[in-house]
């Protein structure tokens, strides 16, 4: 009995030790910044040795549920304001536009349908994905496609760009409406002129200080420019 | 003179106990009573719950429709590799559900091994309420199976060798001998199964996708709700809650 209770408590121990004995700082980031996120952290951590960045990624309406649930964290990064006003209360400092992205169709590589436009979208037979209306990339898709005057009937409504992505690489679906920096990797399709969007950031403690004004410096932006975000 | 009970075990237990009930206490504290009617009547609301009750009397009848004659043919057919087929087929109740969705797509999507075929015949089940009831039955059926094979195993066949000595065919002796003397163990399958497929989120999210009214079901569109709309997903909770409750009240006694 003491055995197993001695096992336990190592156990739950080793759950909450910290990788290192430095500071920790965890992010919570859209679902379209997950690659450039990762090189972010990797440029931080290098930056500032004996840091640890967490990434953690989901659609920007998901992590703002997460962090009105008390999730902790110490900087939120959504890819459009309006979901980041949700919580406006919560910031150590006002968010701020920290890189632009623009939506693409996305569809199986080399775009063997040729889908182009919007209008080609409702072709019938098409299996469309888009993404829910409470995402901001699903908010945008309906905004251009109300604009273009098309209606289309999506299969599945995801919960992150990242899903979007994801059943159109997996085949299950023909096209999507996701972001120009899905392009490439296992995705082909077109960028959607004129439907630029904004991604915002802010420090939920002032710990994530120092690591939104790292993603506002030089080689933040750099890293950003990288992976295709204006 | 009663012994004091040992505080070792009394202490962990009520531990255990306090573990599943502070959860479903506070989700029934914060559900919004007042409200609930109007929560329930939203137009996304309303179809999930009527789309689940859907799909899951399909994948219960067509677990019923399999599941019991496999059942059927695991107690009674000897054959090459019984054992085997017994042990795989309920594999369901343990794997992930996710992983359960995932298999789903590998066999009968699109880029499937079936995909297709299912593709010519204009039926791929992928992103429609048929994949649902596919998903929903993978998982559940093998409820259904468990109970049933385990109940026919234990019972005796003498009755049945006096119907079919008697001159009743196989299936005849299957209907009016077998079958009504596993009743209670069929009763509490399909109760389980049923449930289980009311349930049913990751191989359901993962194969059929969520579309409201075609494949969003109750839990999918909690899901999602809890994101938008918290209240409404609070009270949808409530409902799959008191369905549960409701199973376990019934099927009191049957799993004892």
């Amino acid at each position: 009995m003491r055995r197993l209770l001695l096992v336990l408590l190592l156990a739950l121990s080793g759950c909450s030790a910290h990788a290192s004995d430095g500071t920790r700082v965890t992010v919570l980031a859209a679902a379209s910044l997950t690659k450039a996120f990762g090189e972010e952290a990797t440029a931080y951590e290098r930056a500032h040795p004996g840091t640890d960045v967490v990434l953690s990624f989901a659609g920007s309406q998901s992590l703002v549920a997460q962090v009105q649930q008390g999730a902790p964290a110490d900087v939120l990064a959504t890819a459009d304001p309006a979901t980041m006003g949700a919580v406006r209360g919560g910031l150590e400092d006002p968010s701020v536009v920290f890189a632009h992205n623009e939506l693409a169709i996305v569809t199986a590589p080399g775009n063997p349908l040729h889908l182009t436009s919007l209008q080609d979208l409702t072709r019938s037979g098409l299996k469309v994905v888009l993404a829910g209306p409470s995402v901001p990339v699903g908010k945008a898709a309906a905004k251009a496609l109300t604009r273009a005057g098309v209606r289309v009937t999506p299969v599945s409504l995801e919960d992150a760009v990242t899903g979007v992505v994801g059943k159109v690489r997996l085949g299950e679906a023909d096209a999507g409406i996701a972001y120009v920096t899905d392009l490439g990797g296992g995705v082909g399709g077109v960028p959607l002129g004129g439907t630029r969007t904004d991604l915002v950031i802010g420090p939920l403690t002032g710990a994530g200080r120092a690591f939104v004004q790292f993603v506002l410096g030089a080689e933040g932006q750099a890293i950003l420019k990288k992976h295709r975000f204006q | 003179m009663r012994t004091r009970p040992p505080l070792a075990l009394v202490l962990p237990a009520a531990l255990a106990a306090l573990l599943v009930l502070l959860p479903l206490a506070g989700l029934l504290t914060r559900t919004p009573w007042a409200r609930i009617l109007e929560l329930l009547g939203k137009e996304q609301v309303r179809q999930a719950l009527w789309l689940s009750v859907r799909c899951a009397l399909s994948a219960t009848v067509l677990a019923l429709l399999l599941g019991v004659p496999l059942a059927w043919v695991l107690a009674r057919l000897p054959f090459p590799g019984r054992r085997l087929l017994r042990g795989l087929v309920t594999v369901p109740l343990v794997l992930p559900p996710v992983v359960g969705g995932v298999a789903l797509l590998l066999a009968f999507g699109r880029r499937g091994v079936l995909g297709p075929l299912l593709e010519d015949a204009g039926a791929v089940p992928a992103f429609t309420t048929y994949g649902v009831v596919l998903a929903e039955t993978f998982v559940a059926m093998p409820f259904l199976v468990l109970t049933v094979e385990g109940a026919l195993r234990s019972l005796p066949t003498t009755p049945e060798d006096v119907a079919s000595s008697l001159g009743a065919g196989p299936l005849r002796v299957f209907r009016t001998v077998t079958l009504p003397s596993v009743l209670p163990a069929l009763a509490a399958g399909t109760a389980l199964t049923s449930a289980r497929a009311l349930g049913e989120f990751g191989a359901t999210i993962t194969f059929a996708g969520s579309y409201p009214g075609r494949t969003q079901t109750v839990p999918i569109a909690i899901y999602a709700l809890l994101q938008d709309d918290p209240p409404a997903a609070y009270a949808l909770s409530a409902v799959l809650l008191l369905v549960s409750v409701s199973i376990i009240l019934g099927l009191r006694g049957r799993l004892r």
